[in-house]
Order: structure tokens, then C-alpha cells, then sequence
């Protein structure tokens, strides 16, 4: 399928961008799109009669032209001096759209037997096969998951399916070996267990009198993994360092967690239990959120990894109590600077420019296509993200009240819904990495997991259609870990028999190992209530969604696996859950000093404001944004970017879900990663600051308002870094201890770094803090765009010399400096403050400072609101004796507030305000440009709105 | 008089029925989601509806083309009993997705014949990839029922697949020429054929909206569903929240002319 001449073709076009982009010349493109299609010969259509309805169904009549060939067929290339390359999925990647084919064959009368869809190009004036090679490669394929064939000479042909694995039983011989033995079983079996572990698992099986089969060791290296059990975070660990030493039993439970516990909120319905975290809504509703990341499989393949990272989490909201509705996504990306070229990074390593588009387009297509809005995100760029990106997904549900206890009960079903399960995902990518050089079919390149949002829809519409019906007592999703996972936990009172030969498979070949632990996506269990098993079949039936029974909950305690009735695995339940030994750790504190850090001479403010404005945390995320479906579900209140523009950058987003009702709900985001290495104590409470400020600024209640924590750190082996997330762990329970806003979920990604010939490269430790607030009347909500000149601008908080980690350190390409640190009590204050005014209606435009500080702030209010400002820096709130303009300019400290407010509002506001640094700095003005003098009464800064709204909209280049 | 009855039939991968059923519902109408299996199992059921709407989001994923797969289907199993509805004084809606499928099966423009070549097509955006953003668009005829010559219609459009292209010039000429053509975007004071971003997939004429020979069939790429309540509006913040929104006053026009017909 081609397009017609003198049609228009705006994928080729883009391509042909690309690929002069990468070849320094411009090329002609043309699309090519391929369908491999399989009849049995009785069904084979006539040559006439099958172009005719084969056009029909795949081409688009009115753009396309198409050609039938027969495998046998020469590959036709076109036009002379054109060459062409066929972009091929590897065996066993998923290929969603050759269901549709077969579907819409279908509704036709044609009777295909297995269909496979493909993509080529023809290249006019290639100079050689090298360069088709290198066009394949960077601009078309992923060579993980696709294969590029190059003046390909045979057709595609559709795959054939693999014979059965024979069935083998293995055991495992562990009780007579040595400490290096059980090591090296450990390693060769890829099962990331220490030796304390083995010698567990040893001991138990010495006491049954055997030896573990190769599945129960797998169950139990799945189950005790870092993912699923936070081994690190759990740990009992020794802080010593910063004063007198001190130890925690388990450090989540006892700093994060216990502030939780400690505040004892009524409306936290749900906390640091379920897959998300719940709070109440209203009188009928609860809301669910949980953010995920998924790092290392975006940083190979960032369009399916940053799409698998969406599709998680919203299953981690569909196996929420017993089953929550998603009406929101987030998303955070952390990345190397976009202009790094391959040579600048190790050879392997995707550049950041890629993954910056591969992530995007993964989680535009993804979450469009489950039709759930994505409303909320950032974007970060720092050099040591550039081998290990961070890609942060999250989801906000919402469930009624009456459905969030959940539990299955002994003799209910274990049932799988969803997608087909396949090798995806098995081991991660070290596995497959064996295995991605063959094209042999016999090895699935399963490494890297690509979703299918349409087979994620229909399960999602079935989970909550049977779910109304109250036909399961349970359900979770199947993430890390897959079956072995869902089941594990859901049937850890009771205990499971599972026959894991009914698991419908993608292709055969799996064995029963692989069929326990595999991560195909778009899967659910769910324990259902025996007397509903087969009208659940009959509703999944009308949603095109597979239901399978695996077996029963079956209140032995033991979790019990056959193959075909060859019994694989026989466990008690307590052992798998509770058998992990107790890791012990020391943690050292190490303090690095601070002392403010000269600015050099002679800096021009104007420049550095719109050289700020344009650098990568601060310019417009419009060209993401816009990608994004962020209305879907008719929810939206506020949106991503606000103003009459449309492109000023909101502080947060406003949802209504209840389509009719005013409620609503406010999600936003905090993070400070550039603080982090210095003191992640202060990082945390700058990063819980900020994801509160973000949600207040629209309209949140401060007293209604709950926190996610996300640790992504290098890997935790020393130390030291234990040390860091130690403190930052606890600098999150001070925040929300203070602030009396509970931490309700939670995640942990460790080991982000990368080994390269020159050394380990590590991600500064990041945390991620979102921040989900109530709002009773979303009619009361404010944006932060200026909305009326002659209004004035009032700056809440102090500001002082905080310039470490700051956006003009980073401009300027300064170390050092004082981090900001926030005081908490004084904070609190504050939020409640600002949340009381803007609660009067009186606040007509809020705004958060924080990267780039006041400039930066009042910036973004006025080109976001097309009028200008002229602010005057003698009546910031400050500590006495601070008498510099670039610190009042462009300093991080928190938390402040920039607030719009009429003059007849003005005392009203300030009498909210009682007690809290405030000042009015200033009014808008209808002129278009913002002005700022100085502490001397002289202009200081003098920008065109223009300007202003050009360096902005710069956006990044990718 | 009764509650006119509204059928939302969905697809695998439909995403915008809820706020669909519910636009018609607060406007009037009472309105059922039904999956595809059970509707193309028994298309009579259309029968006793007198609203068809098909509502937008990625019906089978948009594999092969925007609306391909449930257009085939839709015409081939249920293409009578809709033609039927309209017959007998019915409405029917597509929006985004929708108007794809309509535009698949062939029954909008619907020049020469239901369900006969395609005449146009939506396909790629310019810009090669999805938007979502606020447009405006003008309605240029009365022939619609849903929509009344003269007024705007804001709203946001959201999708990657909206231009839309007729198969040739004399296409082109025709759909002006019959009425068919009853949205077209324009820019922010009124300005035919705008660019980018106001028509923001560059589609023929600026086209944004289609009907068919009756005007009783409405299909537009821009989502009146997501403009409904005050709210909706990108700059309710600064301009205040209007009384009656663009979406509902179209809801509400399709309720009334089933109500009129009877």
C-alpha cells in the first residue's frame, strides 16, 4: 500500500525530515505499508476477486494504491534510483494490528488463516547499502524488536507457530552444596538472590527433605525480588553520620508509613496496601493514585517501555479494591541533554533525543488509546540521565466506596483476563539480549515488552462491568513477576492449586517456568465467586476479552502448580511470603558543606531571563502536551496550559470526574534533582513543597490534600547512598508529619545506573513527590495566567541566597551555593495561608515560584496572560542584610507564592495572609512588557512580552 | 411526549461514550451504551431508537485506517437499519472517531449512494501527529439539523487522523455544492481557511464537519461532548462561566429534532 502521486502523505514527509537531519542532506521518501497475509489454499481468494477486496478493507480508497503479490512474488522496489527497506518485527513481538487485519478480512467474507503487518520505505539517491542500513536503523527501527532488510529480495511471509515445549520436571540439587554453589545457581539461573537468601531457601528445603523444582525457586526469586518485596527500603538499617546514631526495623515503615499512621487521616481510606492509594471522594467515591516507573525498559526501547510504563499503572488502578475506574495519567521523564550525539555516549546507549521521542510517542499512543486523560507531567534534563532515562507514569482512579475491601475467599476461582501470555519480559532484558541476534523463531525476543492499549481497553471495560456485578472477590493486576505475583499475593492466606497448562499462550513453546513468571501485559487475575464463573465468561465474551480458569483458592495454605497435571511446584504460602530473611544495613550520612558561591560580574539580567526561560526544566512542554488527549472523559477543569494563548504553564491540573458534579480533584508534582546529591534531606522536603505549592495554586485543599513518594536512585550498595535515601526517606516523613498531608503510596526503582567502559554512571538520586488535593467546588479554581491589568502582584515568602541546584547555577555552569531549605512550621503556615485566600475567590492568578525563581514566575504569569508587569524588588520579603538583585531575582527559595489580586481585593487577601511574609512587588500593566527595578531605584530588567513568549515557546528540540 | 432513546454503540478501544450518553441524556434524551457484539448481532434493536450516536476513541485501535474495521463491520451488518432510522425521522452522530467510521462505511458524504465508494477520506494530520486543542468553526449551512447556519461552534478537536480529503476536484466542488460541507474551522476573528493551528490538520477547505443528502446525519472531528459544561471552556477563569455552552446547545438541537419528528 502506497499513496497516490499528488496525495498527501504527512508521515512520509516527517520521515524524510529525519532522515536529511541525520544524512545532512535531503532525501525523497516514500511510505510503504505491508500486509502479510495466509489463506489455507481452499480459501484462497481469486487473484481478481482478492485485489478487489483486499484494497477495499486495507487500503484507503480515495489516498492509496496497493499491489497483491504472491510470496513468491519479486519485492518491487518502484521508480529507478529508488531502494527500498522492509522494517520487520522480530518473531514474538506483538503485532496488534494483525488482529484487526484478520477482523476486517472477516467482515468481508475472506477467510484468512494468520496475517502479520510490516513498514518499508523507498529511499531515492541512497549512496549505499551502508547508509540504507544506517536510515534503517536510526530513523526507521528499533534493532531490538525490528528487523531491517535492506534491498530486501523476499517477501514477508506471516509466522509459523511453534510446536509444544515438551514437558520436563526439574529439581533443582541445593541442599548438599557449598555457600559458592548456591551463589553461582543464583546467578546462572538469573534469579538475583544473596547468599542469606539461598541459605534460607537451603535450610527450608533441608527441612521438607528435598530439593526445590527449577519453578519454586523461580516463584520465590520473583516473590523476594527487590520489585516486589523493596528489600532496601525495608531493611533494618543503622543511620550514623549526623549526630547520635539511630535505627529503624524497617525504614519505609517507620519514617514514611508511620507519618501516615501518626496523622491518622479519616478520609485515608486505603494507605501503602493496595496496589494505589485511596481517599475519600465524596459520600459515594473514593479516589485511587499510584505512579510507577519503568526505567530500563524505556531506556531500550523508550516507545513500548514508556507505553508498557502507562499501561501498568492503570492495571495498578484496575486491581485496586476490586477494581477502580482510571480518569487520569501523569507523567515525569528524566533525560540527557537533547543535543548529546551517539558518539558522546557508550556505544548501546539510545541518544537522549530518541528516547525523549520514543517515551512521548509511548505514552501518547498508549494513553490516548485507552482514552484516559494525560494532564500532568514534567520533563528534566541533567547529563547523568543520559544511559539511564527515568520515565514516571501515573494514575488516578476512582472506585466507589463500597468496593474497596477486597478478598478472595477459599474456593473461589483463580481466573486470568486479558491478553495472551508470551515470553515478554521473562528475566527482563537480560534475557532476551542472548537471544536478540537470532532470527531464529525458536527464540522470542520477549526482552522488551510492547502493549496492545486495545486489548488493555477491553479488559478494562470488563474488569469494572463484571465488578458492578460483584462476581470477584479480588483482583490484581499481573506486573512484575506476572502470574506468579498476582497469584502469590492474592492467594497467600489462603493458599492456590493452579494448573498452568489452561494459560492460553501467544505462540507455544513456553514452559511451564516461563508461563508462571512472564510479564505479557494486559493481564488481570481475578477470584471469582464460583456460582458467577460462567456468566463472567459470557460478559468478557461480549468484550472481546479472553477469561480463563486457572484453578482454586483453596484454603490449604500451600501454593500448589501442575503442568497437565504433573505437579511443578508445592510451597507453603508462609514461606514464600514471610521466609525472606531480614536484611541488616548501616547507613552513613555524609554532609557536604555549602557556602554561597560568587555570581561573576557584569551579568545581564535581561539575558539570563530569557536564556532561562528557554532552558530545558523551565521552556514550554507545549509540543508534549498537545500530543497528549488531556480532555477525554469530559473531566477537565483546569488544563496542562491555560491563558488565552494556550500556552501558559499551569501549575497543576483540576479534574471533575463525576460528569454533573462539582467536586473535583487537583494532581500536581514536585521534584528537586539537582539538590539531591548535596542533601536529600532538604530534596525531600523541596520536593513535598513544591508538589503542594503546584496543587494549592489551582485550588486544592491544603487540609485534603495526600502525597505519592517515588524513590529513583543509583543502585543502593554502599553506604553512603544508603545513607541518601535514608535521609531522604526521612525527610519525607518530616515534611508530612508538619504539614499534616500523608504519604498514601509509594515506589522505589533502584540500581540506575550504567557500566561503561570508563567507568559506572549514576542518576542523581531522584524523588518524585505527586500530590493529589480535594477541591469541594471546582468553579472556585484559579489559573496562573495575569488576568487584568492594574491588578497587583503580591510575592508570599521569603526569599533568600539559595542558589544551590538552582536553574541559573546550572545556566551559568556553577557548583555549589547554599540549597534552599524549607522551614517547615513557617511552611505550613504559609500553605495554609494562600489556600485560605484563594479559597475567598479573591485570588484571581496564582503561580508557584520555583526553577528561575520571581524572574521567572512573573514571567510565565504575564506572557500566559498576554499584559505586562512592573515589580519593584525593595519590598521582597527578605532577611535583613540581603541586598543583592540576582538573589532576588533568581533564587529557589521556598516555598513562595506569586499571587493576582483587584486592589478593592488587596486587604481582604493580606488579612488572610496575618502573620506570614508577604508584600505587594508590584501591579500589571496593559503595555506588554515586564519591568523590574531594583533594590537602588534604578531599572533592573526591561523584557517585551514578545521576547518573553518567544523564549518560552523555544520547547525542546526532539 | 416520551423520552427520546439514544443507542451509543461501542467498539474495542471506543473511549468517549460515557460523556456522549451523558450529553444526551441532561439533554433530554435517554440513552443506552451497547457494545459492538450484541449490536451487530441484532441490529434491530435500532428500531426502537430514534438516535444513533458513535461516539469517538480508537475503535479497534485504528489499525489498517481511522474507522476502518467497525466501519466494515457497521456496514455490513447493520447499514439497513441505520439507513432505516434516518428514513423514519432518526438522528445519527459521529464525532472524531465516529466521523471516521461514517466516512468508512460510506454513508457520509454519501453523494452517490450509501455505502457505495468511499468519496472522502480522513486521514494524517499535517503536523503527523496528534492535537489536542481548541477550535473554532463556523457552521456554513442550515442543512444539519444539529447545527443552525451562522453560529460557532467551539470545541476541542483531538486526533491524529482528521484531515479530511475528497477523492478528487470535482468531489471538492460537489460537497460545497450539495450542502454536505456544514463545519468549517476558522481562525480566532472569523477568518476562512486558516492555518495551522486553528485548522489543526490541515484538511481540505478547512472542513471540519459533514452531513448527508437528509441533514439528519451529523459527522465532526471536534468533540461537542468535551464542551459542555461551563467549565470545559479553556479561559472560563478569566471570562467567567458562560449559561449555555456550544456543546450542549448541539445535543440539545439533535434531542429536538427527534422530539419534532415525532
Amino acid at each position: 500500500m502506497a499513496t497516490r502521486p499528488g496525495f498527501p502523505d504527512a508521515a512520509a514527509a516527517k520521515l524524510a525530515q529525519e532522515i536529511a537531519r541525520l544524512l545532512g542532506r535531503p532525501i525523497g521518501v516514500e511510505m510503504v505499508r505491508g500486509y502479510a497475509i495466509a489463506f489455507a489454499n481452499p480459501d484462497l481468494p481469486r487473484d481478481d476477486v482478492g485485489a478487489k477486496l483486499l484494497h477495499a478493507v486495507l487500503a484507503d480508497p480515495v489516498l492509496h494504491t496497493s499491489r497483491v503479490l504472491r510470496a513468491d512474488d519479486a519485492v518491487p522496489v518502484g521508480r529507478d534510483g529508488w531502494r527500498r527497506i522492509d522494517v520487520v518485527r522480530r518473531p514474538g513481538v506483538m503485532d496488534p494490528a494483525a488482529m484487526s487485519v484478520l477482523r476486517a478480512l472477516a467482515a468481508v467474507g475472506l477467510k484468512p488463516v494468520s496475517a502479520r503487518t510490516y513498514r518499508a520505505i523507498r529511499v531515492q539517491d541512497a549512496h549505499d547499502a551502508a547508509e540504507l542500513q544506517r536510515i534503517g536503523e536510526r530513523c526507521l527501527a528499533n534493532p531490538l524488536i525490528e528487523e531491517v532488510r535492506v534491498d530486501p529480495r523476499e517477501a514477508v511471509v506471516p509466522f509459523q507457530d511453534l510446536a509444544p515445549a515438551p514437558f520436563q520436571r526439574v529439581e533443582v540439587a541445593l541442599r548438599g552444596v557449598d555457600d559458592v554453589a548456591l551463589q553461582k545457581i543464583s546467578k546462572d539461573g538469573m534469579l538475583a538472590l544473596d547468599l542469606a537468601e539461598m541459605r534460607a531457601i537451603q535450610a527450608h528445603f533441608r527441612s521438607e527433605g528435598r530439593d526445590p523444582t527449577d519453578v519454586e525457586l523461580e516463584t520465590l526469586a520473583q516473590t523476594w525480588s527487590e520489585h516486589c518485596k523493596h528489600k532496601t527500603l525495608t531493611s533494618r538499617v543503622t543511620i550514623t553520620g549526623d549526630g547520635a546514631p539511630r535505627q529503624y526495623d524497617n525504614l519505609l515503615k517507620e519514617t514514611i508509613f508511620a507519618a501516615t499512621v501518626q496523622l491518622d487521616r479519616d478520609w485515608c481510606l486505603s494507605v501503602f496496601r493496595d496496589n494505589a492509594g485511596v481517599i475519600a471522594f465524596d459520600d459515594e467515591f473514593a479516589v485511587t493514585f499510584k505512579v510507577e516507573t519503568h526505567n530500563h525498559p524505556s531506556a531500550l526501547e523508550p516507545y513500548g517501555g514508556a507505553g508498557t510504563g502507562i499501561g501498568g499503572v492503570i492495571r495498578d488502578t484496575l486491581g485496586t479494591g476490586l477494581g477502580a475506574k482510571p480518569i487520569l495519567s501523569t507523567d515525569v521523564f528524566c533525560v540527557g541533554p537533547l543535543a548529546m550525539q551517539p558518539d558522546e555516549l557508550p556505544p548501546g546507549t539510545l541518544p537522549p533525543r530518541r528516547i525523549l521521542q520514543g517515551v512521548v510517542a509511548g505514552v501518547r499512543d498508549y494513553g490516548n488509546r485507552m482514552g484516559i486523560p494525560t494532564c500532568n507531567g514534567a520533563v528534566f534534563v541533567h547529563p547523568d540521565y543520559r544511559t539511564n532515562p527515568l520515565v514516571f507514569a501515573g494514575n488516578v482512579g476512582l472506585i466507589p466506596r463500597d468496593k474497596i475491601a477486597k478478598g478472595a475467599r477459599k474456593g473461589d476461582k483463580a481466573f486470568v483476563l486479558g491478553g495472551r501470555t508470551g515470553r515478554d519480559g521473562i528475566h527482563g532484558a537480560t534475557f532476551s539480549s542472548l537471544s536478540l541476534d537470532s532470527s531464529s523463531s525458536s527464540v522470542a525476543s520477549g526482552a522488551v515488552q510492547i502493549g496492545n492499549a486495545i486489548e488493555e481497553k477491553k479488559l478494562l471495560d470488563a474488569v469494572l462491568d463484571a465488578r458492578d456485578r460483584g462476581w470477584f472477590t479480588s483482583v490484581t493486576d499481573c506486573g512484575a513477576g506476572g502470574l506468579s505475583s498476582a497469584i502469590g499475593e492474592m492467594g497467600e492466606e489462603l493458599g492456590a492449586d493452579i494448573e498452568l497448562a489452561n494459560v492460553p499462550l501467544k505462540y507455544q513453546g513456553l514452559t511451564a517456568g516461563e508461563i508462571w513468571i512472564s510479564e505479557a501485559q494486559e493481564r488481570m487475575v481475578v477470584a471469582v465467586n464460583p456460582a458467577h464463573a460462567d456468566e463472567l465468561r459470557a460478559l468478557c465474551s461480549i468484550h472481546g476479552v479472553e477469561a480463563t480458569e486457572l484453578g482454586t483458592f483453596t484454603g490449604s495454605g500451600r501454593l500448589r502448580l501442575t503442568f497437565d497435571g504433573q505437579p511443578v511446584a508445592d510451597m507453603a504460602m508462609t514461606f514464600l511470603h514471610h521466609g525472606i530473611p531480614k536484611h541488616s544495613r548501616t547507613a552513613t550520612v555524609t554532609k557536604v558543606a555549602e557556602s554561597d558561591v560568587a555570581l561573576p560580574a557584569g551579568l545581564d539580567p535581561n539575558r539570563l531571563l530569557l536564556e532561562l526561560l528557554a532552558s530545558p526544566d523551565i521552556t514550554s512542554k507545549e509540543e508534549i502536551v498537545r500530543q497528549y488527549d488531556h480532555e477525554v472523559l469530559a473531566g477537565s477543569v483546569v488544563k496542562p496550559m491555560v491563558g488565552p494563548g494556550g500556552f501558559g504553564p499551569s501549575d497543576a491540573c483540576v479534574t471533575a470526574p463525576r460528569l454533573g458534579s462539582r467536586r473535583g480533584i487537583a494532581v500536581g508534582c514536585g521534584m528537586s534533582p539537582t539538590t539531591g546529591a548535596t542533601d536529600p534531606h532538604a530534596m525531600a522536603l523541596l520536593s513535598v513543597d513544591e508538589a503542594v505549592r503546584n496543587v494549592i495554586c489551582v485550588g486544592g485543599r491544603f487540609d485534603r490534600l495526600a502525597l505519592l513518594d517515588n524513590f529513583a536512585w543509583p543502585s543502593v550498595d554502599d553506604e553512603a547512598t544508603l545513607g541518601s535515601i535514608a535521609r531522604c526517606a526521612e525527610g519525607c516523613r518530616d515534611a508530612a508529619l508538619a504539614y499534616g498531608t500523608p504519604f498514601i503510596s509509594g515506589k522505589d526503582s533502584l540500581h540506575n545506573q550504567t557500566r561503561t567502559q570508563s567507568g559506572v554512571i549514576r542518576i542523581p538520586p531522584t524523588l518524585l513527590v505527586s500530590a493529589i488535593a480535594l477541591l469541594d467546588d471546582v468553579t472556585c479554581a484559579v489559573t496562573m495566567d495575569a488576568k487584568r491589568a492594574d491588578d497587583l502582584l503580591l510575592l508570599v515568602g521569603e526569599t533568600r541566597r539559595e542558589f544551590g541546584g538552582s536553574r541559573l547555577h546550572q545556566l551559568l555552569k556553577l557548583d555549589g551555593g547554599r540549597v534552599p531549605r524549607v522551614e517547615l512550621q513557617k511552611a505550613k503556615a504559609l500553605h495554609e495561608s494562600v489556600a485560605r485566600a484563594i479559597a475567598t475567590r479573591k485570588v484571581r492568578a496564582a503561580h508557584d515560584l520555583s526553577e528561575g525563581g520571581l524572574a521567572v514566575a512573573v514571567a510565565e504569569m504575564c506572557l500566559a496572560g498576554g499584559l505586562g508587569a512592573a515589580l519593584h524588588l525593595g519590598s521582597v520579603p527578605r532577611p535583613s542584610g540581603l541586598d543583592d538583585d540576582l538573589t532576588l531575582l533568581f533564587s529557589e527559595s521556598a516555598p513562595r507564592y506569586l499571587l493576582e489580586v483587584a486592589w478593592d481585593d488587596v486587604d481582604a487577601v493580606t488579612r488572610s495572609l496575618a502573620g506570614v511574609p508577604h508584600a505587594v512587588v508590584g501591579s500589571l500593566t496593559q503595555a506588554p512588557v515586564v519591568t523590574i527595578s531594583g533594590l537602588t531605584p534604578r531599572p533592573l530588567l526591561q523584557v517585551d512580552l514578545a521576547a518573553l513568549t518567544r523564549s518560552f515557546r523555544t520547547g525542546l528540540d526532539f | 411526549m416520551a423520552r427520546p432513546r439514544a443507542l451509543i454503540v461501542r467498539s474495542a478501544g471506543t473511549n468517549c461514550d460515557a460523556e456522549t450518553a451523558y450529553a444526551f441524556d441532561s439533554c433530554g434524551a435517554q440513552s443506552t451504551i451497547l457494545p459492538s457484539q450484541p449490536f451487530l448481532e441484532r441490529p434491530q434493536i435500532l428500531a426502537d431508537y430514534q438516535i444513533l450516536a458513535i461516539p469517538g476513541g480508537f475503535s479497534y485501535g485504528d489499525d489498517i485506517l481511522a474507522g476502518k474495521v467497525f466501519g466494515l463491520e457497521l456496514a455490513t451488518h447493520a447499514g439497513e437499519e441505520i439507513v432505516r432510522l434516518v428514513k423514519r425521522g432518526g438522528v445519527v452522530i459521529g464525532i472524531c472517531n465516529g466521523f471516521q467510521i461514517l466516512v468508512q462505511m460510506g454513508l457520509l458524504p454519501g453523494l452517490a449512494k450509501p455505502f457505495g465508494e468511499p468519496e472522502v477520506t480522513l486521514t494524517d494530520n499535517d503536523v503527523h501527529k496528534y492535537q489536542d486543542r481548541w477550535v473554532r468553526m463556523q457552521v456554513v449551512s442550515d442543512a444539519c439539523v444539529f447545527l443552525r447556519k451562522g453560529e460557532t461552534l467551539f470545541a476541542p478537536a483531538a486526533h491524529g487522523e482528521g484531515k479530511l480529503v475528497p477523492r478528487d476536484e470535482a468531489m471538492r466542488l460537489r460537497l460545497h455544492q450539495t450542502g454536505r460541507v456544514v463545519l468549517r474551522y476558522v481562525g480566532p476573528n472569523g477568518e476562512e481557511n486558516p492555518p495551522f493551528p486553528h485548522c489543526p490538520n490541515g484538511a481540505t477547505d478547512a472542513i471540519a464537519g459533514l452531513t448527508d443528502a437528509t441533514g439528519r446525519i451529523l459527522g465532526l472531528m471536534p468533540h461537542p461532548e468535551r464542551h459542555f459544561f461551563p467549565w470545559h471552556h479553556p479561559t472560563w477563569t478569566r471570562d467567567g462561566l458562560a449559561e449555555l455552552t456550544d456543546g450542549r446547545k448541539l445535543f440539545e438541537r439533535g434531542v429536538q429534532a427527534v422530539t419534532a419528528a415525532g
